[in-house]
């Protein structure tokens, strides 16, 4: 079976015994006259993860989550209730209290539509099932010898391994009757290396929306745990990170989340409605230097930031969000698109149906400039090569933003030097990038690690970006 | 909140116990040599407004088990949703399929029977409120009018919210342990937006607690929260420079935070601690003594027990500035060589014993140098203790206020950055389980232009 809605209704509707009648007396509880739009979002999802630590695949776990969230919007008012319970009369229970937020007005009767989907960006499958579980743990145990393997100085290795299912069903009062079945594998790798006392971590990984073949395929898994090994084996020879403005050159690849922090976040359409982004009514104005284009992509293949749709059934796109410096357009979700007069972009979001959807980024990138990366880093007199990074975060109405380097070499007369201590980089999102004065030609997205979270809710996305020269950043090191 | 729920706490409580039971039953009777597991069951009311109109309306119920199987010291765990027999069979099932696969580990077993908790004490933690969504929208609305009418510059909002919650969770294990008892927790929040020029600034303040009745007022919530908004128009960068740092009270919470878990078992058997063999040892200087009081009536972090089922005890972590232990699990503790400290599942109502100064002595202390307000980002590196945040909050000159700062950074070394606190001030005004006044260090690297 490889129909989404096929699967959905046979692992969701089906078990609960629901049948498409009561589809339609769910969603015509749901909408009366002085609702505007009403959803249904049923979801179904398994996870299975694997530990080793010490050598020893120590521990294993598997989850089932299930359960439908019923939403109905009058104006920009939102009732919303959930159920992990899926039979009819808990479902009738939660539409009652959803559709409370406009409780006049007659009942209209709502005729549950059809809208195929027919994109396939990943096949329907299980990644659990991909590969026995003996396999799973073998790889595990390959990943902890090759990281050994490498160095005396390995003296810790944790690695995981997680696959996901996550089978998705929406129903909408606009005709929505959409599905997709999500595969989401991830595997992480961290070691601890010590030196004459010192103690230092690297950590390495990567995921896909497939199935676990992938860690496998051009030796991905093995190639993590040498990655996490050099990592930390560079970080044992880290010397204070430098303080204060200077010339950053960010390299390709995981360095994006610059991307994710500083425009991307304050591009959401919510914040934009309610005005309180750094970036809201700037549309037509320039907020990057020229040959900054900057996307959010949900339809490539296989991505972790992809999906056939976005969580109210709408299609993903490619939304160019900054053109040549230019800022173009937000991310939209269905309410602040209504509310706005624009239209969805397929970022409507959400981490389960225990949660409300609100526009998210699925993929955020720059597109490749022409410059040679060797050249952007010999045209630096003195400032900081940063190509790994951990974790970011947004003030999105201040714009103030922070990203922290986990792997950073310092320049010095167009040749790079010592790496540095990992150090917090800080800039104002509305002006960073009106900074970028080279553009590599490198383009790269990242490994498939990243999960970002907003008002409590996590999902995973991804970014990506060519090497950039940044005039002038603040670098929150030690020494001067 | 759909008061039905709550008038059978007695009732759900046992048939939660059941579900233990059966979920226990089951892993022996599929062959497993011991269990754990846990049930839990809650339900809240969230209403959210935004410029005086309702924004959502959310009712939340949510379910869930959790249990662990032991084939000697091999384990395997599953968790769901569902709460059905079918799935509790179904669970066991799956928690013993990943059983087949783990490998022995000699401490992968059940906590020491000897330590579990063999009473469940009333920490008075479970408080309903009987509150309607209508007086759920006029409280949250009070708070933001409150927020928006205290200054002119409060031109926009991100809204206010208020939640309720009440939940009942079980535990038990296969040696005998079972506990559960219900909690309540109700919070109010508001977040506004001020603008000076053509810049904007946000903030926020919320109050939380297991009963209403200890809520602070939605208007002294909304205007706190205007007041912090306010405070920071006009924010300016400082050049990069060294001096001494004062963390206002909420964010020095973040330095006890790490201190907990650069000393969590997890961490120290990991050898991924910038407090490797510190016990002992002084991290603090000699006036310093933090401790955990989880037994603390309508605590926010209270527990009776531990995740093990272990009785937790009040104890302290740093006595005059000395390290007395980690905080262990089970787990952790055997792969130390180490009795559990009954921390499984954390350190419950973390306190730091406060100083006599006020905030404004705080300052004076500080002289000149920067107190900071808030920080953003993960730059805290746990191995080698290197921090480095982006921050803001104010420039201090003689004990006085000069001006906020912004798009800063504060860099240093948590190790020394511990080793030198100067003084703790007794200006804890923030709510949450931690408790802790503004810390003053003694030096850090701020960069900036």
């Amino acid at each position: 079976m490889t129909d989404p809605i096929a699967i959905a209704r046979d692992s969701i509707l089906a078990p609960a015994g629901l049948a498409e009648s009561d589809l339609d007396r769910l969603l015509g509880t749901l909408t009366s006259a002085s609702i505007d739009a009403a959803d249904i979002y049923f979801q179904y999802s398994r996870l299975q993860s694997w530990v080793l630590e010490d050598g020893i695949l120590k521990d294993g776990s598997f989850s089932i989550e299930q359960g439908a969230g019923l939403r109905a919007v009058s104006g920009e008012k939102t009732g919303f209730a959930y159920s992990d319970e899926l039979h009819f009369p808990a479902l009738a229970q939660a539409a009652e209290a959803a559709r409370a937020i406009a409780r006049s007005g007659q009942e209209a009767r709502v005729q549950v539509g059809k809208a195929p989907m027919e994109r396939r960006l990943y096949d329907p499958l299980n990644p659990i099932e991909s590969l026995p579980d003996q396999d799973k743990v073998a790889l595990l145990q390959r990943v902890d010898a090759e990281a050994r393997r490498q160095d005396p100085r390995v003296r810790e290795v944790v690695a995981s391994l997680v696959a996901v299912q996550d089978t998705v069903m929406v129903l909408a009062d606009d005709g929505t009757l959409a599905a997709d079945v999500r595969p989401l594998v991830r595997m992480s790798v961290s070691v601890i290396a010590e030196d004459n006392g010192r103690r230092e971590q690297g950590a390495s990984g990567g995921g896909a929306r497939a199935d676990l073949g992938y860690f496998l395929l051009e030796d991905r898994a093995l190639g993590f745990a040498r990655e996490a090994v050099r990592l930390a084996l560079t970080n044992l020879e880290a010397v204070d990170a430098p303080a204060g403005s200077m010339t950053v050159v960010l390299g390709a690849g995981w360095p994006g989340v610059l991307l994710h922090e500083a425009v991307g976040h304050g591009l959401e359409g919510d914040f934009n409605r309610k005005g309180s982004s750094a970036f809201a009514g700037r549309i037509g104005e320039r907020v990057a230097a020229k040959g900054v284009t900057v996307v959010d992509d949900g339809t490539l293949p296989g991505r972790r930031g992809s999906l056939n749709m976005d969580d109210e059934g709408t299609p993903t796109q490619n939304t160019t969000l900054i053109e040549d410096g230019i800022l173009r357009g937000y991310m939209q979700d269905k309410l602040n698109a209504r509310l706005t007069g624009s239209k969805p972009t397929g970022n409507g979001r959400r981490e389960s149906y225990a949660h409300l959807p609100m526009p998210r980024m699925t993929n955020t990138y720059m597109l490749a400039g022409e410059r040679d990366p060797e050249e952007i880093i010999a045209s630096v007199d003195k400032g900081l090569y940063a190509v790994n990074f951990g974790g970011g975060q947004v003030d999105i109405t201040s714009g103030k933003f922070v990203f922290s380097a986990s792997e950073a070499y310092i320049i010095e007369k167009g040749q790079l030097g010592r790496p540095v201590k990992g150090a917090t980089l800080i800039g104002n999102g509305p002006d960073v990038l009106t900074r970028v004065s080279m553009i590599g030609n490198d383009l790269k997205l990242d490994e498939g690690v990243g999960t970002c979270g907003k008002e409590g809710q996590s999902v995973p996305v991804g970014v990506g970006q060519p090497t950039l020269k940044i005039d002038s950043l603040t670098v929150g090191g030690t020494s001067k | 909140m759909p008061t039905a729920t709550i008038e059978n706490t007695e009732e759900r409580l046992a048939r939660l116990q059941e579900t233990i039971d059966d979920l226990l039953k089951e892993a022996k009777r599929q062959g497993a040599s011991a269990a754990e597991a846990s049930v839990g069951s809650s339900s809240g009311l969230e209403v959210t407004v935004r410029l005086g109109e309702v924004e959502t309306v959310e009712h939340t119920r949510d379910n869930g088990l959790g249990v662990t199987v032991y084939f000697g010291h091999r384990k395997g765990s599953a968790s769901t949703s569902d709460l059905s027999p079918a799935a509790v069979r179904d669970a066991v099932q799956a928690a013993c399929a990943i059983a087949q696969h783990t490998q022995e580990d000699r401490c992968a077993h059940l906590a020491d029977p000897d330590l579990l908790a063999t009473e469940v004490p009333d920490l008075d933690l479970c408080h309903p409120w009987a509150i309607e969504v209508e007086e759920a929208i006029q409280l949250a609305v009070a708070c933001e009018d409150a927020a928006r009418g205290f200054d002119p510059r409060i031109v926009n909002s991100e809204g206010a919210s208020l939640s309720t919650g009440f939940g009942i969770h079980v535990a038990g294990n296969s040696n005998g342990f079972m506990g559960g008892y219900p909690t309540t927790r109700h919070s109010l929040n508001c977040a506004v937006i001020g603008q000076e020029a053509d810049m904007m600034q946000r903030d926020y303040w919320w109050t939380t607690a297991r009963a209403a009745s200890d809520l602070d007022s939605a208007r002294s919530v909304g205007e706190r929260a205007a007041e912090r908004t306010v405070s920071r128009l006009g924010g300016r960068r400082l050049g990069t420079c060294e001096a001494p740092v004062l963390f206002r009270a909420e964010v020095a919470t973040g330095l006890l935070r790490s201190l907990v878990s650069a000393i969590n078992g997890s961490s120290i058997y990991r050898r991924s601690s910038f407090l490797l063999d510190q016990v002992g040892e002084r991290i603090f200087p000699d006036f310093v003594r933090i401790y955990e009081e989880p037994h603390l009536l309508r605590g926010l972090a209270s527990a009776p027990y531990d995740g093990d089922g272990v009785a937790t005890r009040p104890k302290d972590l740093v006595t005059e500035g000395v390290l007395q232990t980690y905080v262990l699990d089970a787990y952790s503790g055997c792969r130390l060589g180490l009795p559990t400290t009954g921390n499984a599942g954390g350190v419950r109502n973390l306190r730091i014993e406060m100083g006599d100064k006020d905030r404004q002595a705080m300052l004076r202390e500080l002289g000149t140098g920067l107190l900071v307000t808030e920080l953003m980002g993960h730059g805290v590196n746990a191995v080698t203790g290197d921090y480095s945040r982006g921050a803001s909050g104010f420039w201090v000159e003689n004990g006085e206020i000069q001006y906020p700062v912004e798009e800063i950074t504060i860099a240093g070394n948590l190790k020394k950055m511990f080793a030198g606190l100067v003084a703790v001030g007794n200006d804890c005004d923030f709510p949450g389980s931690t408790r802790t006044g503004s810390w003053l260090i003694d030096r850090m690297t701020i960069a900036g232009e």
